[in-house]
């Protein structure tokens, strides 16, 4: 059972590296578009949110299907949402701005979409910080507490995507849906153990 | 009401098309007399041949710049009509009917009516105009266009002293224009108006081609607008009516969005979106780890232009 999971484990880690390979033969093969470099740093971001949605999707499936296993793969999803995140910013600041410090400052300072941006890593680079056991173990019951800001990065990523858009909603839209079950999932949760006669009617 | 232009072309410098096509028909012949052996051939690069390749460029055009890769420019379209998608909406667009094609142009003028494109082209002198296009959405290419003043056209239908703006309506073609059909996001069909001292100003154009050949169908064909100091939804594709008005008209984006699309919609860095900064642009075609270009007033044209909002406030008046 141990090897398996831990096989299962080596799997996923191979699998969260799909997206960028994929990435990397399209930039060699010319796959972008008429914009590549904003192809580039979307698809960072899209594979940003995915996984992020992947990390808040652990908790629900755990629930339903009593697998208690699953937090282990709840960080290592929590880890790739802060490695795209990472190469999305990266990306933004060397590829698109070449490093450019000024024009960079003009176009935060000016962009409320990218200020959504920012705090949604902000948060998820803390949460990465605090990811390893040794963290968790210093940081007791705030361990949790701090942890639980990853609903806010979430709040923050579907904003930061919602508002660098001009028309097209749908892809955004689909995110938007999904997160809000997932979430209210969590509240359904909470309202159970809450109140449980009243739920169970 | 006619606006002193600095830069009108001496009619002098401009060849006569006729004598321009007699040219190209004395070349053609000889070409084909060289190169009879090869039938075949030459009956394809007769058909490949752009339209207008070598039209003299006005001094309007500047042609100091480079133009961005045809190739880019003919796939990186918005065309919202079709699909709110780059690549969808190129390829859907192959489907508009432009041929035949006629305009009607109304409102405050002396000679109003429909027009064929044919007609009023034969009428116009049609020139190469090298400009830059900024996207609202910040990126930006350098488009060398094929068009004739709008000044002249709407000059030889004598507007009246009553008509103040000029309003464009995009063709309704719901059975192509899917987006039109489900009446998706936007109020359909799309319009876009000028004030007239802007219509009138020598840098606006109505476009009929690019690159030397005719309009492709994404890029606005068969007849387009092109105001290059002011962001590209200006631009207004596939022109079908031309109105001369009294009054400023609605015009589609600033109805839909007028917090963040306003009327004038001039390129100018100072004034954010309230979403995201102006402050600068993507050129098309640069490479990875090229810094973004420095977005300017007026979109580089403010030497022409910016005589026309003396006195205005540019952050109310955006």
């Amino acid at each position: 059972m141990i090897m398996q999971i831990g096989k299962l484990k080596l799997f996923l880690i191979a699998a969260g590296l799909i997206p960028l390979l994929w990435l990397v033969v399209d930039i060699a093969g010319n796959q972008l578009g008429g914009n590549p470099i904003q192809a580039v740093h979307i698809r960072l971001g899209d594979w940003a949110l995915r996984f992020l949605w992947l990390t808040l999707a652990i908790t629900p499936l755990q629930t339903i299907t009593q697998w208690r296993g699953l937090s282990d793969y709840r960080q290592l999803f929590g880890l790739y949402a802060f490695f795209y995140a990472s190469l999305h910013l990266l990306v933004y600041l060397t590829v698109d701005q070449g490093l450019m410090w000024r024009m960079i400052a003009i176009d935060i300072i000016e962009s409320p979409y990218i200020w959504f941006g920012v705090l949604a890593y902000l948060i998820v680079l803390a949460l990465a910080v605090t990811s390893p056991k040794a963290a968790k173990k210093k940081l007791g019951k705030n361990w949790k507490k701090l942890h639980r800001y990853i609903y806010i990065a979430a709040g923050a990523a579907i904003i930061h995507y919602f508002w660098q858009l001009k028309g097209n909603l749908a892809e955004p839209l689909l995110y938007l849906l999904l997160i809000l079950f997932l979430l209210g999932f969590r509240i359904l949760v909470w309202l159970k153990k809450r109140y449980p006669i009243r739920v169970r009617m | 009401m006619l606006i002193k232009t600095q830069n009108d072309i001496p009619a002098s410098e401009i060849t006569d098309p006729l004598i321009y096509q007699q040219r190209r028909t004395v070349i053609k012949a000889m070409l084909a007399a060289t190169i009879s052996g090869i039938a075949d051939r030459q009956v394809w690069a007769e058909n490949a041949k752009p339209k207008w390749a070598n039209l003299p460029k006005g001094s309007l055009s500047d042609n100091s710049l480079t133009a961005t890769s045809a190739e880019l420019v003919k796939s990186y379209t918005n065309y919202y009509e079709f699909s709110f998608n780059k690549d969808d909406s190129t390829k859907l667009a192959q489907a508009l009917k432009t041929d035949p094609w006629s305009v009607e142009i109304s409102g405050e003028l002396e000679k109003p009516g429909h027009y064929h494109l044919e007609d009023l082209l034969r009428q116009q002198t049609l020139e190469e105009r090298i400009y830059r296009f900024r996207c609202v959405e910040a990126w930006s290419m350098v488009v060398p266009w094929i068009g004739f003043s709008l000044a002249s056209l709407l000059k030889s239908l004598k507007p009246l002293s009553t008509a103040k703006f000029v309003k464009f309506t995009t063709l309704y073609q719901p059975e192509t224009m899917i987006n039109q059909h489900s009446n998706a996001l936007l109020e359909w069909p799309y319009t876009e108006a000028l004030r007239i001292d802007e219509a009138m100003h020598p840098l606006t154009i109505l476009a009929v081609g690019m690159y030397g050949d005719i309009l492709p169908k994404q890029n606005g064909a068969p007849l387009r607008l092109v105001v290059p100091w002011k962001y590209g939804f200006k631009s207004i594709k596939a022109i079908v009516k031309i109105e001369l008005l009294k009054r400023p008209p609605l015009t589609t984006w600033n109805k839909s969005a007028p917090k963040e699309y306003g009327f004038y919609a001039n390129v100018n860095p100072a004034v954010s979106h309230p979403r995201w900064s102006q402050n600068s642009e993507r050129q098309l075609g640069s490479g990875f780890f090229t810094p973004r270009r420095q977005t300017e007033l007026f979109n580089g044209y403010g030497e022409q232009v910016a005589s026309l909002y003396r006195n205005m406030d540019l952050q109310h008046f955006f």
